[in-house]
């Protein structure tokens, strides 16, 4: 612990000096990397003292000094890769080895007409006009150093786009899976949903094998008039992994963006979901679940701008902690002067299985208009002994009481969850979760 | 079926029951009444093994074994069945899944198969025709947005389909009005049989038109004050409490409270 820690910041700036491979981009995208790299050579990582980093200490990933691969690196033959794909959904799939694309393993068959879906690199090389009116625009301007080492080292992920009028009945599956241990990962995704358009993405993260590394993703979503997205981030790292994600949207008039984030994994995890509601008639819906057991860290930041009237936002977060499991939970929902019949609904719910777990739920609304509907609701308890009793009563065990009502809490946050086959894959990964747990094992 | 002998309970350190005593035999149904306060319902959890009461003396046998050693589920197992005076909201697990896990858990320690869903749908649909209940409560959670009269239908349901030694009903009429209370006594009645006993615990004396008790016992400050035929519910309709509480001295009255 005395050993003191690398400067992991200033080789992150030497590795972006280094790169010698974006010499031959866009001017614009050279710019917009330059920036990033004195942003991030500024900021360095977030320290405590920021209010918004308060609770969420990120000082283990700098002292582990994850390093982004060679890019000439060997891809791993991953013969088991089968188990992270969907049954059931036969869209497209984009498949990244250690943040690589993965020709072999992906689909990208059955894509409509009108419908793009590639890699970020095949478009900033092949149809860079696409990205660039994009990439970027949709971050906020107090973002913080996690933001700006993506940007500034951006490499690849999904670049996905429909065209004006556009539905996509497939859901679109980008997995993103680790096996490099100490690997700096950086997967940089670009949504693009021109106006009346309709598409389904999973984003999805998932490791073979135990070792650690770092997930830093960025995923920007624009939704233009009247369009429809239901995203996913599905977050199944391993248990010493770390997951640094962001998720920014802006979402213009009438069109609706749903985000599900379910963080099933990871050691330590935190996620900035936030949302600009730009026009009139825009909705946003985040569907939050995430479970924390032994000593995982998991910190959801969500962030939503109604900034212009008549928009609606709905945030529904339930988390279940147990062991020394730790979550965080800040919803932030502004509301600007003249957005007027803004409706904003948060809710975050919190089930404790073990003395030892500590959760910390803030909403924080700061509201400028005068005629809104702007509620919050943060819960925090524990199995109801009622409810307990009455299971027992009727012959369960006091263990399958336990999971079936802890099982039965979390169910609330995945009947939201459109998507058959990723509910019913995330119902088994719960089922086998409640085993570990159950208090009596967390106790002994 | 169920032997009661000098049962105390306390709850919170304040003693409920003060020392109960009753027998009941199989094919038998007893109801048990009294006013509000007398240990009712606190006998009724007793028996279904609630760690919320403390028994400080006393034994229950039921069929040959100590009742009180049981945990709950393991009571459930073995046949004892308690309707609950509040049945308890479950958001997130649907009534059927619990009838199933309920059914299956008693019947895997029976040492007999589980039933596959065909055969379960079957069973339940046909005694769900004994407390006339919409199949549409079989898919939303237990007893969640159930109006009064259904959730109590909705512990018949359970009992019809659990089939228990000994069922307990925790003033299971309160609050229906006589529509239910009537489905309710026909799914009693229904189930009655020479292997099977009741205690109906109650305030009123209503039920007892229609589902015929064998014995009545009068619960009054944690004993058992009186017990007789069924004569003696309306005699207490009539005549109320009052004139069986002399033996209290006020301030064992005010202990009630």
């Amino acid at each position: 612990m005395s050993n003191p820690a690398p400067d992991t910041a200033a080789r992150y700036v030497q590795v972006m000096h280094e790169r010698n491979d974006v010499a031959r981009e866009a001017a614009w995208l050279r710019t917009l990397r330059e920036s990033a790299v004195a942003r991030f050579a500024d900021l360095g990582f977030p320290l405590q003292q920021d209010e918004d980093w308060k609770y969420t200490d990120v000082r283990p990933i700098e002292r582990a000094a994850f390093m982004p691969l060679p890019l000439d690196a060997a891809t791993p033959l991953i013969p088991d890769a089968g188990q992270f794909r969907l049954d059931g959904v036969s869209g497209p799939r984009l498949v990244f080895i250690d943040g690589r694309f993965s020709a072999s393993l992906s689909d990208l068959g059955g894509v409509p007409k009108g419908a793009t879906v590639t890699t970020l690199a095949y478009a900033l090389n092949s149809e860079p006009q696409l990205p660039a009116a994009h990439l970027g625009r949709y971050l906020p301007d107090d973002s913080h150093g996690f933001i700006a080492l993506n940007t500034a080292l951006l490499s690849d992920g999904a670049f996905i786009r429909l065209n004006a009028g556009t539905r996509m009945e497939q859901p679109i599956h980008v997995l993103y899976l680790a096996t490099a241990s100490a690997a700096l990962l950086l997967p940089r995704n670009l949504i693009i949903a021109e106006r009346d358009s309709q598409v389904t993405i999973v984003e999805h993260y998932a490791a073979v094998g135990d070792m650690a590394y770092f997930t830093n993703s960025l995923t920007e979503i624009f939704a233009a008039d009247n369009a429809t997205v239901e995203h996913y981030r599905v977050q199944e790292e391993n248990r010493t992994a770390f997951h640094v994600s962001g998720v920014h949207m802006q979402i213009n008039r009438s069109s609706r963006v749903t985000t599900h984030a379910l963080d099933l994994g990871g050691r330590l995890v935190r996620n900035d979901l936030r949302a600009v509601l730009a026009d009139s008639g825009g909705e946003c819906h985040f569907n939050g679940l995430y479970l924390a057991t032994d000593r995982q860290h998991i910190d959801n930041h969500t962030h939503i701008d109604h900034a212009q009237p008549h928009c609606t936002s709905r945030e529904f977060y339930r988390g279940v902690l147990s062991g020394r499991g730790r979550t965080v939970f800040r919803g932030r929902i502004i509301v600007r002067p003249g957005a007027q019949k803004s409706d904003a609904r948060q809710v975050n719910d919190n089930l404790l299985l073990s003395r030892d777990a500590e959760v910390d739920s803030q909403p924080q609304l700061e509201i400028y208009a005068d005629d809104v509907m702007c509620s919050h609701g943060a819960t925090v308890g524990q199995l109801d002994e009622n409810a307990l009793f009455y299971l027992r009563a009727r012959a369960l065990s006091d263990a399958d009481a336990r999971d079936l009502l802890t099982f039965a809490f979390a169910r609330e946050v995945l009947d939201r969850v459109r998507l058959a086959p990723l509910r019913a894959r995330i119902e088994l990964r719960l089922a086998a979760a409640m085993r570990r747990f159950a208090p009596r094992e967390v106790h002994t | 079926m169920l032997t009661i002998t000098d049962l105390h309970a306390s709850c919170d350190g304040k003693e409920i029951l003060r020392g109960i005593d009753l027998q009941i035999n199989a094919g038998e149904v007893h109801a048990i009444m009294g006013p509000n306060g007398s240990g009712k319902s606190t006998l009724a959890n007793v028996l279904a093994g609630r760690d919320r009461y403390q028994v400080t003396r006393g034994t229950v046998k039921y069929r040959d074994v100590d009742l009180l050693q049981m945990p709950p589920e393991e009571r459930a197992r073995a046949g004892v069945f308690l309707a609950f005076q509040y049945p308890v909201e479950i958001p997130g697990v649907s009534n059927i899944y619990l009838l199933k896990a309920a059914l299956n858990a008693v019947r895997k320690s029976r040492g007999e198969r589980e039933l596959d869903a065909m055969d379960f749908l079957a069973l339940v649909k046909e005694r769900m025709q004994l407390v006339e209940m919409k199949e549409e409560l079989l898919y939303r959670s237990v007893n969640e947005g159930f109006s009064g009269g259904e959730k109590k239908r909705n512990e018949i349901l359970q009992m019809a389909v659990l089939a228990p030694y000994l069922a307990i009903l925790d003033e299971t009429d309160s609050g229906l009005d006589i529509d239910a209370l009537q489905v309710v006594a026909a799914g009693v009645n229904a189930l009655r049989s020479p292997d099977r006993a009741f205690l109906l615990i109650t305030h009123y004396q209503r039920l007892l038109d229609y589902v015929v008790p064998d014995v009545v016992h009068v619960l009054i400050g944690g004993r058992i004050v009186k017990s007789g035929d069924r004569a003696l519910a309306l005699e207490l309709e009539r005549t109320g409490y009052a004139d069986l509480t002399p033996a209290l001295t006020p301030a064992t009255m005010l202990d009630e409270r």
